[in-house]
């Protein structure tokens, strides 16, 4: 087994924004940093390359944020969607430091941008990234460069040896041989499991196979699994993710945000057997887009259609497959696959139980509900009557899984006899500390940019 | 106009609409974000927005090998010169240069020696300086209609660019608007301001926007050399040869360095960038026409410098050649996209300006 020349003092495993965030803040601490990244330079990244923005504490305006967002209506927020899943210390830890984040990302290279067009209800809490995630990693990669911090593509970490309360060495593969090195400390940050489907199956079973993964095909747990069969103390439940409704036509990986579809208040959906499920009009989407992912995965098939009719096609952001488009629910229905009298009936039902539609208003909660339906739709609810008709399928869209490393605020990994005093974890890979569901537009960058900055810290203070 | 090509744009503005995350960089994508479906002539005006600072692709996480293949830079590049070739009249000259260098380099060749036959043709009636060697009438013979019918023909194109993307009456606030964009160069500085990525991939650098100001207004210096010395002429009976401190001196000289330096630099930027995410085909002649553009800057420099040895009568139908060349030739080659640039740039103003009324 061939051993590394360098001596580093530090590894960091993953090359996505938690991963760049440790490096670069432990080599300004002067530590000597290897970032082991194992997947090709152009899918660098991980996660973050499909990235578009941070969710940002800030007690007034703030580059490109406006007003204030405080901690306490941040948290509120994050427990809202997480139904008090949530470990308040860490979320508070992460919160109250995303407003020192944002100005320390714009001096390690990143440019944030206003609102995009069609997300002016973020414009207060989330600072978009200029270009998106790619060029903050590409920034961040640039700034790590000019740190002296080097950078292995396509370096595969197969395993961590863990001794006692330490971890002695860091085995990966590289050009095709096999590397072994001792850093003084590591730094985990390789992102969830989602992508190695053999898993995903395991947590979830059959259904399953029938996911879409919205990121990148190399967050397979290689080194996750390794620490846990090794007891690192482990949080969360594998059937956890953050997933979204996607376009059923998005491709197996890496669809990321175009496949998104934000239809959904504006119609109804119904299952394989052209039954609705659930209210569409819950609330804003921006709220509610996380839940969908799971709603249709509880589905038969694990498969969902959206309908709506002509009136509703321009009052969302076009995603990158055409509707399917007919001039009669029979049609569309045959278009779907499914079953034509029975879709025709729940329309006509819907229909029947909508009322006065007056108030309707696409961007607020205008109370425009149905009455005496089951489920209800309390929002948005006009009646399905003006051809064409419009139909896209939907399918359960993963993001990451929240089954991960256990970590405390310091950043730092354990096992069930204590901490182990060289191995800190930041990012998705430990998200689930702090997320126990449900999921917060742009909280996954803020846990990565907090953890990673914290982790990198911690592991520069120990290894010099 | 070449369906494939703007097939291609569209399928790729498409998927841009969906994702947005490069909303801030430049002007084409505030523009494509308004529409749900694009047109030919919405394609066509995109392209004609795009400077080809190459930001979204940098941060574009749909390019290959992703199964998307984003290239959106080498896309719209590829629309513009179809654009260019097919709006250009008369159509005959159209597809003769923005593709091949060496007609340029031919072009050249044929531009000295028809000077060097006007030269020995004409010749001159005793003046003095350069109208020794030509005279003052037989320059306005040759390079009035060199210089008129060239603008003629940009005059047709751009109204077939101007009915192609619907444009509306003009106001002066449009091309107020259109000036002071295109005066900074802001689609080459990316929404920062820190410029493009041209020469070292994802790095972003000053550097093409610097370059191409430095010829931009070089080219206007000479060109206001030129307008100050025939109002000197015509109105204040003020005859060449001029001093050093006139305003045809002062304009030309500064103007000529500027030119010349830019246009090197131009050069070897563009040897430094990745071919691919720019229009290919069209490389070779784009450095053609900078190499062009150089050259009546440098050799208006040397006629200066030595105007005053035996090489001055050799020196100036070179020179003057490459001005005629150049004139000629500017419907057909890189020069046109300037005014297709601030013809997008004012179509781009009264879109904006239209959205401001609706709101």
């Amino acid at each position: 087994m061939a051993t590394q020349a360098e001596a580093y003092d530090i590894a960091v495993i993953g090359g996505g924004n938690a991963a760049l965030c440790a490096a670069m803040t432990a080599a300004e601490a002067g530590a000597r940093v290897l970032i082991l990244e194992t997947a090709p330079k152009p899918y660098r990244g991980g996660n973050s390359r499909h990235t578009r923005n941070f969710r940002c504490m800030h007690t007034g305006p703030l580059g490109p944020l406006v007003e204030e967002y405080s901690e306490d209506e941040y948290l509120s927020d994050l427990l809202k969607v997480t139904g008090g899943k949530t470990d308040e210390h860490l979320a508070r830890l992460a919160i109250r430091t995303s407003e020192e984040c944002l100005p320390w990302m714009e001096e390690h290279g990143v440019r944030f941008q206003p609102s995009l067009s069609g997300t002016l209800s973020l414009a207060r809490t989330n600072a978009f990234f200029m270009g998106g995630g790619k060029s903050l990693v590409n920034a961040y990669y640039r700034t790590a460069a000019g740190l002296g911090i080097d950078v292995r593509y396509e370096a595969a970490v197969t395993h961590l040896e863990l001794n006692g309360d330490q971890i002695e060495w860091v085995d990966f593969t590289y050009e095709g041989q096999e590397h072994r090195i001792t850093p003084k400390a590591v730094i985990v940050a390789s992102g969830g499991f989602q992508a190695d489907t053999d898993w995903l199956t395991r947590a979830w079973g059959e259904p399953a196979k029938n996911f879409r993964i919205r990121g990148t095909p190399y967050n397979r747990g290689v080194v996750l699994a390794d620490l846990l069969d090794q007891g690192i103390e482990r949080v969360g439940d594998p059937t956890q993710c953050h997933a979204v409704a996607i376009d059923g036509r998005a491709p197996k990986f890496d669809g990321g945000i175009v496949t998104r579809l934000d239809c959904v208040p504006f119609s109804i959906v119904v299952n394989k057997n052209a039954e609705r499920f659930y209210d569409e009009g819950e609330d804003v989407w921006p709220k509610r887009y996380a839940i969908w992912g799971r709603l249709v995965a509880a589905q038969p098939d694990q498969v969902g259609y959206v309908l709506i009719d002509a009136k509703s096609l321009n009052l969302f952001m076009p995603s990158v497959f055409p509707p399917l488009k007919a001039n009669t629910l029979e049609e569309l229905a045959g278009m779907m696959d499914l079953p034509a009298d029975k879709l025709t009936a729940t329309v006509a039902e819907f229909n029947a139980a909508c009322g006065d539609t007056s108030g309707f208003h696409p961007t607020e909660l205008d109370g425009v509900m149905t009455t005496g339906l089951t489920p209800p739709k309390t929002n948005w609810a006009r009646p399905i009557t003006e051809p064409p008709f419009y139909g896209y399928s939907l399918r359960t869209g993963v993001t990451f899984t929240y089954l991960g490393l256990k970590v405390d605020d310091a950043a730092q990994c354990s096992t069930r006899d204590g901490k182990i005093k060289n191995l800190w974890a930041a990012g998705e890979t430990m998200a689930g500390s702090i997320l126990g569901q449900g999921y917060l537009a742009g909280f996954g960058m803020t846990i990565g940019t907090v953890f990673g900055r914290i982790a990198g810290r911690e592991a520069a203070a120990y290894a010099n | 106009m070449q369906t494939e090509l703007i097939r291609e744009a569209r399928r790729q503005a498409e998927i841009c609409n969906a994702c947005r995350y490069c909303e801030g960089y430049c002007s084409v994508f505030p523009s494509l974000h308004a529409e749900r479906a694009f047109s030919d002539g919405d394609i066509t005006q995109l392209a004609n927005l795009c400077h080809n600072c190459r930001g979204c692709y940098y941060a574009c996480q749909y390019t290959a090998p992703h199964e998307f293949d984003l290239n959106l830079p080498k896309a719209l590049a590829e629309v513009r010169r179809d654009n260019w070739e097919s709006f250009a009249w008369p159509q005959p000259l159209a597809r003769r240069f923005h593709t091949h260098g060496g007609a340029i380099a031919l072009a050249l060749v044929i531009g000295f020696a028809l000077l060097l036959g006007a030269i020995r043709a004409i010749g001159s009636s005793g003046d003095e300086g350069f109208y020794a060697v030509l005279s003052h009438n037989a320059m306005v013979v040759i390079f009035a209609p060199a210089f008129l019918l060239p603008l003629f023909s940009i005059a047709i194109s751009l109204r077939h660019y101007w009915a192609k993307v619907d444009g509306e009456p003009i106001q002066m606030s449009d091309l107020m608007a259109a000036f002071k964009h295109a005066g900074k160069m802001q689609d080459l500085a990316a929404g920062h301001g820190e410029g493009c990525n041209f020469e070292d991939e994802d790095r972003f650098s000053q550097g093409r926007r610097q370059i191409h100001h430095a010829i931009m207004y070089g080219f206007l210096l000479c060109f206001a050399s030129t307008s100050v010395a025939t109002v000197m002429h015509y109105v204040f009976g003020m005859h060449a040869p001029y001093g050093f401190w006139s305003l045809p001196k002062v304009f030309g000289i500064s103007g000529g360095i500027l030119l010349t330096v830019g246009c090197g630099a131009m050069a070897l930027l563009k040897l430094k960038s990745d071919r691919e995410l720019g229009d290919p085909s069209a490389w070779g002649a784009d450095i053609g026409f900078i190499l062009l553009l150089g050259f009546v800057g440098l050799s208006g420099l040397v006629l200066y410098a030595l105007s005053s040895t035996a090489l001055m009568p050799a020196l100036l139908a070179i020179h003057l050649g490459s001005v005629l060349t150049f004139f000629l030739l500017m419907p057909y080659t890189k020069m046109a996209h300037g005014f297709y640039r601030l013809a997008a740039l004012v179509r781009d103003a009264q879109r904006k300006r239209d959205v401001f009324l609706v709101r």
